[in-house]
């Protein structure tokens, strides 16, 4: 590759069609859905459509010339995104200034919301970054290179700093609650985004490192917060009592699915797994006796500490926290308290994962993604191995799933639907299938994200979506996609 | 046996529909291996693109009925065809050749995509649609039940055959059929051979998402209402009739859709309508079990 | 050791639906003996060897093997313990090794069976028994071992997907040894290497029927690669059995040279029923 991508002559003409003709798909694209919105007539009934032919119009030339300038970017032309991106966010910025100052103008932003607008403006600033990022870069012109190096440079520098990343990542969490900008909203948070780590890792095991694609993560988590609910409620069971049978439950739930399932082809075992899934949800919902049904189950007790509860009042025959320490009581001590129950269980889930990697049973998992024949030929038995993996993972969903039920104090169906599995899966996934801290990463971007900027409610799917598309094309492999040997005969005992 | 017979017809009828979807899901795996995850929410937009058109022709005065389906059918098709080209195009084209995983997540984000685009432009409540076609025959009366043909019905099943009996005849005599076949069979060694393959797997998509948009616009029709979220569900049902019938074969899809649309609608008619889901899944678990390649596929003798 | 052959193939026979891949094909092989199986392409040898691995059910036939382990009947044991409990490892013809894993961790999968009882089902391993180390240290000395024998000690931390091809042909012998296998069925380990290690390849496979004292059994479609080292040979053709003796014997036997040259129509072989006995 002598010829950087400068010197790369670009065909203007083609390039042009080519741009109409994307401009001209989102005319057809939008033609109804969004230049159209129907709406219920005033006597009700039946709908009529109001048109909304601004936003389309917008839509179709800010495509076509947004494909455009990506398409001299790729080429190596930074100038005209540059150029075509300051313009775009210069145009936006007079409109908003006249809207701010009610004048006539300012009613021709392109689209109805906020939201929307300042969205699509990530577009142009994405652009202009990346425009610069090249001019930058155009002096030294072997660093304008494809995805592949630069997906190397940057799992070395993770691999390089592995440790440091790792101790930091826990100090972090640690010290979090204590921070001075910590309320109890970012500690619920933390909490949420904790969850949903460990369930990434508990998945991890199953689809990572055995190659199991599992989409009815959730059925397993939906039983042991189920599990906790009703034997706290009904058998009068603690928490951290409830944890293990909760834990063995969804174990054997894996297990009774697992053994007919397993030896099926990937993506039939994805599809059985999720209408499991929903089958878990469907019963939940109509055994309604016996689950509360779609109403859910309320009141569950949250969990103590070594028998000291936080309450304001010791129920009879316990102690409060807070009395007991001699402090005053202050409901953020529970939420902190929360706070480190999950913690220490996704850093439980870890520490069993790094484990187990060096053990026999991880390395047949791993053997079974690469090669089932081989395996056999081997004299590994794929389904006991893969059943174990499946077992694991759902026990660390059904416990991650009491937690939750603990910590919500009411649980019902809705909380256990497809898309939580999807969402574990995406976890999964985006952070790099078998790297622990890719999961970390990606839990925060999808869930930590997303729920710190929950006022825009409606955006916030669609923006998830769109990431996740986003970043699968961006990184096939996953935000941190990396795997190191897991013994080593040249390096000594150097641990990867 | 009133009962059973009028269940018979709407189990049909529903079976059509997810048949007609299932066969986007058979095509799109046949060709390329992977589930595609969002073509629920095609067939959902099919939908959408269906109600809008039916409002806006409505709204330029073309009230005949034949002329108006006829007229619908095709803008939702060729609509909703542009829409599973470019989520080919997004979402799917940049992934060929990594991980199985990869597409897979990319598919299950399109479709959180676009069913929230949907609910953002039009809305979350329910869409209601004016009954176009009443009225029907009159089979058989037994104990005053009367078992009901609607006219809707008669259309949807022979607009469906006609479809499946057109599509057949495209895999299977056209030079597009043959593209496919062989893109499906050897990739690499259908493009040495000159087969345009980009080309051949976005009309897989393209051909699919039509189906699809066919299949929503009867459900608008069948139901008189449709939301956001209906792709889902329909969806996971008709990949469910897919890999009933046998992934891959085009009348196991049909087939499949015809089993999963009588399963459902005679559970309901006889057990219970909350567990008619439980059962479609049982049944898919069972065939999985039993006979892996369902019920029409090929079997796939491991090569050592 | 006992006194009877290894392996007994009796009455072998394998159809899929109408195709009949395998008919009626008896033959054995012998500790410390390199059995050759040849034949054209598509004579039914690789379905021989699927046969006996477990992953064909043959529709008829007896497979016994008698190692060191006991007496095993193949045809009634699930793929797996075949290799697990009777001691037969293989081979692919199309090389399958775990392309994502180091070359160590490779040998390392092949010892699964006895790390996983060290390792107390992964229980013990997880408190971190001294048991276990023990074992796992055992497991990594006897892969350096045979990684020394088949010259891949620089390469072990590779990830084996990216060793060059006869690396990999290499690797997946001394995978298949590390199972501590009776009876080592290779499918054409000569394919793709060129004629100085296709050579080497004959060496190794020399000093593993002299010192591991066990049988090897051989596919391979050319002739000239497998009379050097072959203690025995079985030729197959169609899916029957035309020839079977000493290298020196099939080399003369015309049955065999009727095949190979492609004369004539079929006949009944009476020659491959005279060469037999």
């Amino acid at each position: 590759m002598a010829v950087t991508a400068v010197d790369r002559p670009v065909d203007y003409t083609d390039l042009a069609k080519r741009s109409v003709a994307a401009g001209v798909i989102t005319l057809i694209l939008g033609s109804l859905l969004v230049g159209l919105e129907t709406v219920p007539t005033p006597n009700g009934g039946s709908m009529q459509l109001e048109p909304r032919y601004r936003a389309l119009i917008c839509a179709a030339v800010g495509i076509a010339v947004v494909y455009c300038l990506v398409e001299l970017l790729k080429v190596g032309r930074a100038m005209p995104a540059l150029i075509g991106g300051l313009a775009m966010l210069a145009a936006f910025a007079v409109l908003e200034w006249a809207k701010i100052q009610g004048l006539p103008l300012g009613d021709q932003l392109p689209f109805n919301s906020w939201v929307v607008n300042w969205g699509v403006m990530l577009v142009p600033i994405s652009l202009v970054l990346r425009a610069l990022l090249m001019m930058h870069r155009a002096g030294r012109p072997a660093a304008v290179q494809q995805a592949g190096h630069k997906e190397d440079g940057f799992a070395a520098f993770y691999l390089k700093y592995n440790k440091l990343f790792g101790t930091l990542l826990i100090a972090i969490a640690v010290a979090l609650p204590f921070a001075p900008f910590a309320d109890r909203r970012l500690v619920d948070i933390g909490t949420l985004v904790l969850t949903y780590v460990m369930l990434g890792w508990g998945l991890n095991i199953v689809v990572g490192l055995a190659g199991l694609l599992d989409l009815g993560y959730v059925a397993f988590y939906a039983i042991g917060a189920y599990t906790y609910a009703m034997t706290s409620i009904n058998f009068g069971l603690s928490f951290w009592l409830a944890l293990p049978v909760a834990g063995a439950l969804a174990a054997s739930f894996g297990i009774i699915l697992g053994f007919p399932v397993l030896r099926l082809r990937g993506d039939y075992l994805a599809i059985v797994t999720l209408g499991f899934g929903e089958m878990i949800r469907i019963i939940i919902t109509n055994w309604w006796w016996f689950t509360g049904g779609p109403n859910g189950i309320n009141d569950i007790p949250r969990p103590s500490l070594f028998g000291l509860v936080f309450e304001r009042n010791a129920p009879k025959g316990q102690e409060t926290f807070a009395h007991f320490f001699g402090i005053g009581y202050l409901p953020i001590q529970r939420v902190i308290f929360l706070y480190f129950v999950i913690l220490m269980f996704a850093l439980g889930t870890n520490l069993f994962t790094l484990r187990i990697r060096k053990l026999p049973i991880s390395r047949a998992w791993e053997a079974l993604r690469e090669d089932e024949t081989a395996c056999r030929a081997l004299g590994i038995n794929p389904r006991n191995t893969k059943l174990t993996a499946f077992a694991i993972g759902a026990m660390f969903a059904g416990m991650a799933g009491s937690f939750f039920a603990a910590r919500q104090g009411f649980i019902s169906p809705e909380s256990f639907v497809f898309l939580e599995s999807a969402v574990i899966l995406a976890i999964v996934v985006l952070g790099g299938l078998g790297t622990q801290i890719g999961v970390v990463l990606a839990a925060v971007l999808l869930i930590g994200m997303p729920e710190y900027f929950r006022s825009l409610q409606d955006y916030r799917m669609l923006a998830f979506g769109i990431g996740m598309v986003l970043i699968m094309i961006w990184r096939p492999g996953g935000i941190l996609s990396h795997r190191s040997p897991t013994i080593f005969l040249n390096r000594g005992k150097a641990k990867p | 046996m009133a009962l059973f017979l009028q269940q018979m017809i709407n189990g049909l009828t529903l079976g059509a529909i997810y048949g007609l979807i299932a066969i986007g899901y058979t095509m799109v795996y046949g060709i390329i291996g992977m589930i595609n995850f969002a073509h629920g929410d095609i067939y959902m937009i099919g939908a959408f693109n269906a109600l809008i058109a039916f409002i806006l022709l409505g709204f330029f005065g073309i009230t005949w009925v034949p002329l108006a389906l006829s007229l619908v059918l095709i803008i939702a098709v060729i609509v909703t065809a542009v829409y599973g080209w470019t989520v080919e195009r997004i979402a799917y084209r940049p992934l060929r050749g990594s991980t199985r995983l990869a597409p897979l997540i990319s598919a299950i984000g399109m479709s959180i995509l676009l069913e929230n685009y949907v609910q953002l432009l039009q809305g979350a409540r329910n869409k209601p649609m004016p009954n176009l076609l009443e009225g029907g025959f009159q089979l058989w009366t037994e104990n005053g039940f009367n078992v009901q043909v609607r006219y809707l019905q008669v259309g949807i099943v022979a607009l469906t055959v006609a479809l499946m009996s057109g599509f057949t005849m495209l895999i299977t005599r056209t030079p597009l059929g043959r593209a496919q076949r062989a893109t499906e069979q050897d990739r690499k060694m259908a493009a040495l051979l000159g087969v345009n393959v980009d080309r051949t797997i976005s009309l897989t998509f393209v051909l699919g998402a039509g189906l699809a948009a066919v299949a929503g616009m009867m459900v608008l029709l069948y139901y008189g209402q449709i939301d956001f979220y209906i792709g889902f569900v329909a969806g996971i049902k008709a990949f469910t009739a897919a890999v009933l019938g046998g992934i891959g074969s085009l009348p196991g899809a049909m087939l499949g859709g015809v089993l999963i649309g009588l399963i459902e609608v005679m559970w309901s008619g006889y057990f219970s309508v909350e567990y008619k889901d439980v059962a479609t899944f049982a049944i898919l678990v069972m065939v999985l079990i039993f006979r892996p390649t369902g019920l029409l596929g090929r079997p796939d003798l491991e090569k050592v | 050791m006992s006194e009877g052959p290894l392996l007994s193939v009796e009455h072998l026979t394998m159809r899929f639906g109408g195709l009949v891949a395998v008919d009626d094909v008896s033959f054995s092989a012998r500790d410390r003996q390199i059995t050759g199986v040849i034949g054209p392409n598509g004579a039914g040898k690789t379905t021989v060897f699927n046969c006996l691995t477990g992953f064909y059910k043959p529709s008829v036939g007896r497979l016994t093997l008698t190692g060191r382990r006991g007496s095993f009947l193949l045809e009634q044991m699930d793929g797996y313990r075949i290799a697990q409990r009777a001691g037969v490892a293989r081979t692919f013809q199309n090389i399958r090794l775990f392309p994502g894993m180091s070359v160590l961790e490779n040998l390392i999968v092949a010892q699964h069976n006895k790390l996983m009882r060290a390792s107390g089902y992964t229980f013990g391993g997880l408190i971190g028994l001294a048991g276990y180390r023990r074992a796992e240290r055992a497991a990594v000395e006897k892969a350096r071992e045979w990684l020394e024998r088949v010259r891949l000690v620089p390469m072990a931390d590779w990830d084996a997907g990216n060793l060059p091809y006869g690396g990999q042909r290499r690797l997946e012998i001394a995978r298949a040894m590390c199972t501590d296998p009776d009876l080592l069925c290779l499918d054409e380990p000569a394919a793709g290497l060129n004629a100085r290690e296709s050579a080497e390849l004959n060496q190794l496979l020399l000093s593993i029927r002299d010192e591991q004292k066990i049988g090897i059994l051989l596919i391979e479609h050319d002739m000239s690669v497998v009379m050097g080292i072959s203690d025995h040979i079985v030729v197959l053709d169609y899916g029957r059995k035309i020839a079977d003796g000493t290298p020196t014997q099939i080399r003369n036997d015309p049955a065999v040279i009727r095949a190979y040259l492609g004369e004539a129509e079929e006949d009944e072989n009476p020659a491959a029923e005279g060469a037999k006995a």
